[in-house]
């Protein structure tokens, strides 16, 4: 008995040692995640998290036209913003933009559909050719797009002629500019949204297939039962990753419209396609404004939030999870 | 059965045509005289006047504008790949204090639209005196949110025993990380490092705003530049995008599988 308490109390004290060693051992681990977190939480705390607090606080700001220190003027940049008619505009543009570029959503899942089809050749050759705008340089895309909507020599408007219809000025007609542009944005996103779709299709268990043929189901009547409603989640993230994109349309705008600000300006369809990044870029790096420009990255930000909770609200109505 | 394979691949190429045409276009025009581009009707053959593409050396510093493209590139894939997979790692194998919200704020940033750091990022910049220089376009790329969530996933996916063996042999976090984490997670390396290639080859905001010095630009803003000078000039200009995108391009073909995965992967456990 005595021998066994005995033996019990130098346990403890050999363990005792052991604890102190152990301790010292998280200490040292936990020493090492900070090391190793530091060099990207730093570059994020400059980069990221503080400018986005000093764009909050610049967005109750004025700048003198040649910089110097920012004055507190409350909320008149935000007074300013609401009642300019250009920040509505632009605001409808970019709304119309996004709803108009979510048609881009079910193509996508119709071609990945049709390139998950079991046993067909090619899917690496058609999946190239699908994701060749989605690496290609924007600024490209749009003049490559810029050329083929030309008025006057544009083979688009060529095509047309053939079958007795006269094209209009795409991008320099304010009633098809926009349009034109949804046209690009969808076609430059499609590659990408179709390689997210195909991986989704392909985690939908096989037999829910092997089940349905067997009852008969053909394959489109597949492909509305089983595969939307499998692949909604995806569909619905896709959904949210494209609002997100489209809300901060700028690149088409700039190249499309004509580079400079002076010379997009000089387009007659420019109100009808300036977007609020494009304001955004504007007002803070053209008329130098940078309070201004702050708010509206403000408003930006809040749209986005709004959008992506209405997302996530309506999702309960139809995504399924399995 | 046969008859839907059929329409299925008709369906697809007619897909296909659609995504390619606008290239084959791009190719033949960068190929004519700027008489036989706006001629109609339009003819199909180019004329073979590679003397577009020597044009686009003329118009803007296009070699240095590669070389600047390249360097940011290269720095910022390089750079994200390193520092974001040192602190995945930490995320996903090391207990420290305030690990969960740290990342937490780390996946913050993950959901804030890049205007918002834009005027501060650019007002540290210009306060260093880096605008109009290579660090301006690199330094604030060197940090990612979405890199360090991305190999943090793939971090987890892989087994503990073999860095818990080395941990118990003796071995340091930085040791681990560098000689058992980064070879086991080279996939996810490798995905990282091409989505940063092709994202960073193809940015124009950012390099737009700090360096506008034609010396100093990247090719995004420098081929913009070019059609705000020589708005009518369609072959040089295709001929200068063509130039400006076919080096990611070629990255694309080479590394297409990676390259897919790495997508697919985002689209899946983000």
């Amino acid at each position: 008995m005595s021998v066994s308490s005995q033996e019990a109390g130098a346990a403890v004290k050999a363990a005792a040692p052991a604890r102190t060693s152990k301790s010292k051992g998280r200490r040292a681990e936990a020493a090492w995640g900070y090391a190793l977190v530091a060099p990207t939480g730093i570059g994020l705390l400059v980069f990221y998290l503080w400018p986005v607090l000093q764009t909050a606080y610049l967005s109750f700001t004025k700048t003198g036209p040649f910089g110097g220190a920012a004055e507190w003027i409350g909320l008149e940049n935000y007074r300013e913003m609401f009642s300019d008619p250009e920040v509505g505009t632009a605001l409808l543009n970019t709304v119309e933009y996004t709803v108009l570029g979510l048609v881009g959503v079910p193509i996508a899942v119709v071609f990945a559909a049709l390139l998950s089809r079991p046993g067909l050749r090619g899917v690496a050759i058609y999946r190239t050719f699908f994701f060749l705008p989605v690496v290609t340089t924007p600024v490209a895309v749009a003049m490559i797009w810029k050329w083929l909507y030309n008025g006057d020599f544009g083979i688009i408007n060529y095509l047309l002629s053939l079958v007795g219809i006269e094209g209009p000025h795409w991008i320099a007609d304010p009633a098809t500019a926009l349009y034109a542009m949804v046209v690009v944005g969808i076609w430059m996103g499609l590659g990408y949204n179709l390689v997210i779709f195909i991986a989704g299709i392909q985690s939908i268990p096989k037999h829910y297939y092997e089940a349905a043929s067997l009852d008969g189901a053909g394959p489109i009547a597949q492909f509305f039962r089983i595969t939307v409603p499998l692949l909604s989640p995806t569909i619905f993230f896709i959904s949210v990753i494209s609002v997100i994109g489209s809300l901060q349309l700028f690149d088409l705008v700039y190249v499309l419209m004509g580079g400079s600000s002076q010379s997009s300006r000089a387009n007659p369809a420019f109100p009808s396609t300036e977007t609020i990044v494009y304001l955004f870029y504007a007002k803070a790096f053209q008329t130098n404004d940078k309070g201004y420009g702050a708010a509206i990255a403000m408003l930006l930000l809040v749209i986005i939030v709004v959008l992506t909770a209405v997302q996530f609200r309506l999702q309960k109505k139809w995504v399924t999870y399995a | 059965m046969r008859r839907s394979r059929v329409l299925v691949h008709v369906l697809l190429a007619l897909g296909a045509l659609g995504m390619v045409a606008p290239f084959i276009w791009q190719f033949l025009t960068s190929l004519k005289t700027l008489h036989h581009a706006t001629q109609v009707p339009p003819t199909l053959a180019p004329d073979w006047r590679w003397q577009n593409y020597a044009q686009i050396f003329d118009l803007i510093p296009f070699g240095q504008q590669f070389l600047n493209t390249v360097l940011m590139t290269g720095a910022r894939a390089i750079g994200q790949v390193l520092f974001c997979s040192m602190a995945a790692y930490a995320f996903a194998r090391l207990r420290f204090p305030g690990r969960t919200f740290i990342f937490g704020i780390f996946l913050s940033v993950l959901m804030v639209p890049p205007q918002l750091f834009i005027i501060p990022q650019y007002e540290i910049i210009a306060r260093l005196g880096w605008l109009n220089s290579l660090p301006a376009l690199i330094v604030p790329g060197l940090f990612s949110a979405f890199g360090t969530f991305l190999l943090r996933q793939f971090f987890l996916g892989l087994p503990v025993e073999l860095d818990e063996a080395a941990r118990l042999d003796g071995a340091n976090p930085l040791r681990i990380w560098w000689s058992i984490m980064l070879p086991l997670a080279r996939p996810g390396l490798v995905a990282l490092g091409i989505l940063t290639t092709i994202w960073s080859w193809n940015d124009f905001f950012w390099p737009l705003v700090v360096n506008n010095d034609p010396e100093k630009m990247t090719l995004s803003a420098g081929l913009a530049s070019l059609q705000g000078q020589f708005m009518t000039d369609y072959p040089v200009l295709m001929a200068g995008s063509l130039l400006a995108s076919l080096p990611v391009i070629a990255v694309f073909v080479v590394m297409q599988r990676q390259f897919v995965q790495g997508i697919a992967f985002t689209g899946t456990k983000g």
